[in-house]
């Protein structure tokens, strides 16, 4: 008996839709929290400290204080400040970064009961796109966050925020052109399932995966996410030497917590998409999501070892490297991908 | 420019390695000061009373004018403090005192935990500093 689709049957499809969402969002929530207390360890010992060690052991309870102590904290709004837009800033990035994950594939389509089931909450045929279009609504939370604070402080790091974002959305997005003129897809489901066949369909023992054919174009894409999600180095809109603390100066309680929560979920997404697009998604030698995880993982390190080592751009140096460098690069290897795909057909 | 980023890395990534972390886990294991270190001070006692014989050399000498001394006599004629006061939240710690003074009856320790809540118990009396 070959498996149906779900969407024929649609109070199981709510169900698993649902469950799917809610095993999605836990995961989530919970990787957010522990990459503070892996970012603090990590960072602690690169620079021959210790980080979190009084909260349980080894500090393992640190992200639960902290967020009880944001939780019981006075919630303030400044009283200059545009209060609509000060309260919508926060949801404004972060319900953004959560829903972007559910494009992620976490691993093959199942069969349960003579139904299949796929591991991921949405198949959009349009994937990547929406993946670009959240990135770039998650801009209008720190634009509306600096704005409505009525501080020069936020409005400088809100003011800041834009400019990278728009300058490195290009670089991202120019560099992921290039995956999918290989794919001839968007739906990432698909990246993920031409990423399982043999190394441009000869090199048995290597999947293939993106990053060896397009190798410019992960490391283009990487370092403008890095740019897009404001990670050290290119940390403008909140950097704390000149701006306090940019766009979130005047946030305090929950709505902070949320600010730190959504950094945290675009660096988790950031590692997904990057992942899916470049490194094969789910697929590898463990099951299903577990590769997915691995690679997230990988990625997380990765960001916050940079953070630990390098110190942070110029804003002159941000712009020109956007602009002048990652741009033409990315169109650079367009215009290659472009001419090897002709010379394969 | 990669070349340098990557030695950066590995510099960062060799610190992360087990035992690199020069912290000490401070309210449980405490560090031994240096044997020169200036910690509280103390009056030195000798088999009935403390050495000091009430020269006002360190009071003189001190450079905050936190100690406060009142010389008198005791039975068998003998110079001794009757008061013999530090006000710990004046004094800056050089040690000046401990070299003024001529029969070495004050010297300082390695006791540096000297926080407390109230300003009247930073005042230490010469019985506190009889230790």
């Amino acid at each position: 008996m070959t498996p149906v689709s779900l969407s024929n049957n649609w109070p199981l499809f709510l169900t698993t839709m649902i469950v799917k969402i809610l095993v999605v969002f836990v995961v989530l929530i919970l990787i957010v929290a522990y990459a503070t207390w892996v970012e603090r360890k990590v960072i602690g010992h690169m620079q021959t400290r210790l980080g979190p060690m009084e909260t349980g052991w080894h500090g393992l309870l640190q992200p639960i204080a902290d967020g009880l102590k944001l939780f019981f904290k006075e919630d303030i709004i400044p009283s200059q400040a545009s209060k609509f837009t000060f309260v919508l800033a926060p949801m404004m990035l972060l319900v953004p970064a959560f829903i972007t994950f559910a494009v992620v594939p976490f691993g093959p389509d199942i069969e349960i009961g003579g139904y299949l089931v796929t591991q991921q909450i949405a198949d959009l045929n349009v994937g990547v796109l929406y993946v670009l279009a959240m990135a770039g609504l998650g801009a209008y939370g720190i634009v509306l966050a600096g704005w409505s604070s009525n501080s020069k402080y936020s409005l400088l790091g809100g003011i800041r925020s834009t400019a990278q974002m728009i300058s490195y959305e290009l670089a991202a997005g120019l560099s992921i052109v290039a995956v999918f003129m290989l794919a001839e897809t968007l739906s990432l489901r698909e990246i993920v399932m031409l990423q399982r066949e043999p190394l441009w369909g000869v090199v048995d023992f290597l999947p293939n995966w993106y990053v060896f054919s397009q190798p410019l174009a992960f490391g283009l894409f990487v370092v403008a996410s890095l740019a897009e999600i404001n990670r050290v180095p290119f940390d403008l809109p909140e950097a704390e030497t000149e701006l306090v603390s940019g766009f979130c100066t005047e946030y305090s309680s929950m709505k902070y917590a949320l600010f730190f929560m959504a950094e945290y979920a675009n660096m988790v997404v950031i590692s997904a998409i990057a992942a899916t697009l470049f490194l094969g998604g789910w697929s590898g030698p463990f099951p299903g999501f577990i590769n997915l995880l691995i690679k997230i993982f990988a990625f997380m390190f990765f960001f916050i070892w940079l953070r630990a080592t390098f110190p942070r751009v110029r804003y002159d140096q941000l712009m020109k490297l956007g602009w002048k460098i990652m741009l033409p690069l990315g169109l650079v290897n367009i215009a290659l991908t472009a001419v090897v795909v002709i010379l394969m057909q | 420019m990669f070349k340098e980023f990557a030695k950066g890395l590995s510099i960062t990534f060799k610190h992360l390695l087990p035992g690199h972390s020069t912290t000490v886990q401070y309210p449980h294991v405490k560090l031994k000061p240096s044997d020169r270190f200036r910690g509280l001070h103390r009056l030195v006692p000798t088999q009935d009373r403390e050495k000091c014989v009430a020269c006002y050399l360190c009071p003189t000498v001190c450079p905050a004018k936190c100690i406060t001394v009142e010389s008198a006599e005791n039975d068998k004629g003998e110079k001794y403090p009757a008061v013999y006061r530090i006000d710990l939240l004046r004094c800056i710690f050089c040690g000046y005192c401990v070299e003024a003074c001529p029969v070495e009856a004050i010297e300082m320790t390695a006791e540096y935990e000297l926080a407390n809540y109230q300003r009247e118990i930073f005042a230490y009396n010469k019985e506190r500093l009889l230790r």
